[in-house]
Formats: C-alpha cells, sequence, structure tokens
C-alpha cells in the first residue's frame, strides 16, 4: 500500500496521527502556558514531563464512570461521543498533503462548516441532559456562541471560495500557489481566527465553561472517560482550526522545497496551535454581552463588507 | 469607530506581544526537592528545647510560651529539682496545631525554646506530630551561644545564694544603718 488519498493506510495513519497530537497538545500546552507565566510546567513525568498525558491518561481511565441519576442518561452519554464523531469526521475532508487525505470532496468548506454546526448539539445536549443549573448556563451560552459565530465564520471563508472558485479545499490549496490567501484576505483570516476561537470555545472565548462563573459550564456533571471525550474534542478542534487556517490562508502543504510538503503543514499548523495558546496565555475572557454584540455588530458587518469588496474586486478584473 | 479598533484590536495586539516576550524569560520556579533552598537562620520552623553552656536544660517551667501561644499547643508541667532549679517534668508541643509564629520564642525568658530553619515535619500518623521533650531537647545552645539563666538570675539554687550571680550586688541588710 502506498500513501494515496482514501488509501487505508493514509487514512489510519491520519486518525492515529489527528488523536495522538490531540492528546499531546494538552502537555504542549500546559508547558507553553507555564513558560508564558514564567514557570516550568509539567517537567517530572519522563523527560521534559513527556510522559505526563500518559499518567493523565492513567487517571482518566481508572476513575469512577458515573452518570449522574438525575441526568437523562441516552443523551448524557451521547453528548461527547458526537462532539468525537464531527470533528474527526471534518479531519475528513483536509488535504494534509499532496496525496495524503482521506476523501476528495467537491464541498468541502460545506462539509466541515456543517460538521461544526453539529458540534453544537453535542455542547447543548451535554448541558441539557445533565439538569444542572450551571450546565444548563454553560450549553445556553455556548448554543447562542456557536450558532452566531458560525454565520461569519462561513461568510468570512466565501471570499475565499471565490477567490479559487471552489469549495473543494485541495483546490483552493492549489489556488494558491501564486500568493497565499492571508494577503489578499487578511480581514477574513482574521475574522475567521476570531470566529474559529469562538467555534472551539477556547479561552479567551470559553464562555460555555467559564470556571470562574458557572463552575465548568457545560461539562459540570461529567466525569472519567466522558469528561475526557469532551477534553480531547475541545484539542482536536483547536487542531482543526489550526490545519484550517493553513489550509484556506497560509497554502497548505506549500513551502520551499527543502522540506517535505506534510511537514510545512506541520509547521504552520504548529505555529497557529501555539498562538492559540498564546491567546489563552494573554487574553481576558470578555462578557458574554460583549462577546454577542462583538460578532453580530462588528464582525459580521466587517465580514460582509470584505465579502462585497472582494466580489467587486473579482469581477472588475 | 478608530476607537473601537484601538481598544479591541491594538491593545490585544500590545498584550500578546508582551505575554510573548516572556518565554524568553527565566522560570521563577524554584524546584524544591531537587533543589534546596536557603533557610535563613532566622527562619520560623520547627521548635526546639536548647541547653545552656553547661549542658543542662534551660527551661525553668514558666508557662509563659503556653499563654503566649495563640492556637495553645504546648503543654508542661513544673518540677523542681533538689538545688532549687525548676524545670519542665513533660514539655509537649502538638506540631499539627503550631502555626510557627515564633510568640513561643519571644515570651521565653531564659532563651530556652527557639524557632530553627527546619520545616519539613511531614507524617503519616497525626499523633506523631506531638513531640514530647526528649524528641524537642537538643545538646547545644541553639541560637545563643554564651547565655546561662541561673548564673544572671538572682533565683537562689544550691552553690550559688542570693547576690552571687553576675553583676548582682549584694542583697541589701534593710535593719542595718550602715552605708
Amino acid at each position: 500500500m502506498t500513501l494515496e488519498v482514501g488509501s487505508g493506510l493514509t487514512i489510519g495513519l491520519i486518525l492515529g496521527t489527528v488523536i495522538v497530537v490531540a492528546a499531546m497538545l494538552i502537555w504542549v500546552e500546559r508547558r507553553l502556558l507555564s513558560f508564558w507565566q514564567e514557570r516550568l510546567g509539567p517537567n517530572r513525568v519522563g523527560p521534559f514531563g513527556l510522559l505526563q498525558v500518559v499518567a493523565d491518561m492513567i487517571k482518566i481511565f481508572t476513575k469512577e464512570d458515573w452518570v449522574p441519576p438525575f441526568a437523562d442518561r441516552f443523551s448524557f452519554v451521547l453528548a461527547p461521543a458526537i462532539i468525537m464523531t464531527v470533528i474527526l469526521l471534518s479531519f475528513a475532508v483536509i488535504p494534509f498533503g499532496p496525496n495524503i487525505g482521506v476523501v476528495e470532496s467537491n464541498i468541502g468548506v460545506l462539509f466541515i462548516l456543517a460538521m461544526a454546526s453539529l458540534g453544537a448539539y453535542s455542547v447543548m445536549l451535554g448541558g441539557l441532559s445533565s439538569d444542572n443549573k450551571y450546565a444548563l448556563l454553560g450549553s445556553l451560552r455556548a448554543a447562542a456562541q456557536m450558532v452566531s459565530y458560525e454565520v461569519f465564520m462561513g461568510i468570512s471563508l466565501l471570499g475565499v471560495v471565490a477567490l479559487s472558485g471552489s469549495f473543494n479545499l485541495r483546490t483552493i490549496v492549489e489556488a494558491q500557489e501564486g500568493m497565499w490567501f492571508f494577503i489578499p484576505q487578511f480581514i477574513g483570516f482574521v475574522i475567521f481566527l476570531i470566529a474559529g476561537v469562538a467555534e472551539s470555545h477556547r479561552l479567551p472565548f470559553d464562555i460555555p465553561e467559564a470556571e470562574q462563573e458557572i463552575c465548568a459550564g457545560y461539562h459540570t456533571e461529567y466525569s472519567g472517560m466522558k469528561f475526557g471525550m469532551f477534553f480531547v474534542g475541545e484539542y482536536l478542534g483547536l487542531v482543526l482550526v489550526s490545519s484550517l487556517i493553513t489550509v484556506l490562508f497560509f497554502g497548505g502543504w506549500m513551502g520551499p522545497s527543502f522540506l517535505p510538503p506534510i511537514v510545512w503543514f506541520a509547521l504552520k499548523s504548529g505555529a497557529f496551535i501555539a498562538f492559540f495558546i498564546l491567546l489563552r496565555a494573554a487574553i481576558p475572557r470578555p462578557r458574554y454581552d460583549q462577546l454577542m454584540s462583538y460578532g453580530w455588530l462588528f464582525l459580521l458587518p466587517l465580514s460582509l463588507i470584505n465579502l462585497l469588496v472582494t466580489g467587486a474586486i473579482i469581477l472588475s478584473t | 469607530m478608530f476607537t473601537l479598533v484601538k481598544d479591541t484590536l491594538i491593545s490585544q495586539v500590545v498584550t500578546l506581544w508582551g505575554v510573548f516576550k516572556k518565554i524568553f524569560v527565566k522560570a521563577d520556579t524554584v524546584e524544591y526537592p531537587d533543589q534546596q533552598p536557603y533557610m535563613f537562620p532566622r527562619w520560623r520552623g520547627r521548635i526546639i528545647l536548647s541547653r545552656d553552656p553547661d549542658g543542662e536544660e534551660r527551661c525553668v517551667a514558666c508557662n509563659l510560651c503556653a499563654v503566649a501561644c495563640p492556637v495553645d499547643c504546648i503543654a508542661l508541667q513544673k518540677g523542681e529539682m533538689e538545688d532549687g532549679r525548676w524545670y519542665p517534668e513533660f514539655f509537649r508541643i502538638n506540631f499539627s496545631r503550631c502555626i510557627m509564629c515564633g510568640f513561643c520564642e519571644e515570651a521565653c525568658p531564659t532563651n530556652a525554646i527557639q524557632l530553627t530553619p527546619d520545616f519539613e515535619m511531614a507524617e503519616y500518623v497525626r499523633q506523631d506530630m506531638v513531640w514530647e521533650k526528649e524528641d524537642l531537647l537538643i545538646d547545644g545552645c541553639g541560637k545563643y551561644h554564651d547565655y546561662n539563666f541561673y548564673r544572671v538570675a538572682g533565683k537562689q539554687i544550691a552553690g550559688k545564694d542570693k547576690g552571687e550571680a553576675l553583676n548582682e550586688a549584694k542583697p541589701v541588710d534593710v535593719r542595718s544603718l550602715m552605708p
């Protein structure tokens, strides 16, 4: 078997790599955060603390897997599975290299937006079925945040789609041969970055799970591996958003030929993952209403203007 | 519009850059069990009972430390030697209560009770946190090397009568008129 789009080996490698990377991000994030806060972070387990993830995994697997008696059992168990599934499915359409990917889809961008919308159900069901006031507040916030940020997340991508003339992510990467799209679509890039943070509800937009206000938000009642799935799902979302930014705005696998394409892809995505962790280290969380008004009153008009100007320029040339 | 951009974007970017620069700053963390910190001699840690330069117990069982203790972790009982010296029959400190405030050291008139820089006192059994006199008593003088209470105090003991202490005048005979 060779590495080609859709072969069993490629699919297995992508699945394994993505999950291992997401798990390792737990360690990477704690270490990077601590460096930015002039601390050392976890460095006791194994060299540089690399085995911290293994220790965490052993801990989380041996924890009691408890479903509260007042919870709605079916949707309570279903919710963490949804988030893992939809995010792993989103990775299917991402082109990691010239011949690495799971499927060739002509509606890749739409597929990812659809999966992101489905991800909102996980958070909503998780909070709703927990029958806990903090979880309910968290899922309320999550629903409002994800629905509203999805709107201009899609609109900000339309500029890229218009420039490349395709919804296929591989075609979009190939259309960036001459110039990466973050130069003509800089505003679109910034909006997508912000919306991506909000979609994966990472800090500073982790309002659905704001520890200081509402315990842990929608996963207050979760424990053991079900919580672990929410946790890894969040990191999977981080990897997904980073690789999407790489694909859509930074030329995917393209780069000088002294490194193989997949390494360029990994480097670019890694830089964005580090940037997201830096966001967490630096920026405080906005208030809930600030987040909503910022989205609807500033980012939405901006993304519409961006789309309008992009369309006008494409039509006039 | 301008202020919005200034507030939302520029200030955030400045913050991001300021935090990013911290990656080049050395961490403040002291990796404690591997890297032992220097403990200053006046650090208020584990409590000891010291002896005077002659090797006798300094404690005279005056109970001032037990009175001063804000958490009542010191218990002791006075005893008296044949030569007239006072000493504690038992002296007990419950370190699970002790807050290392050092009030006992300040209250002690004979420099007997002293705090040391040792702080690694964890135990598995709570009862092991209660230290008796033989655990507390050390063989040295602690922080005060040449202080001997019975030599400077006016208290009368066997072998040292009234007025024979260091820098002490002979007692005045109040019935005599002689200068």
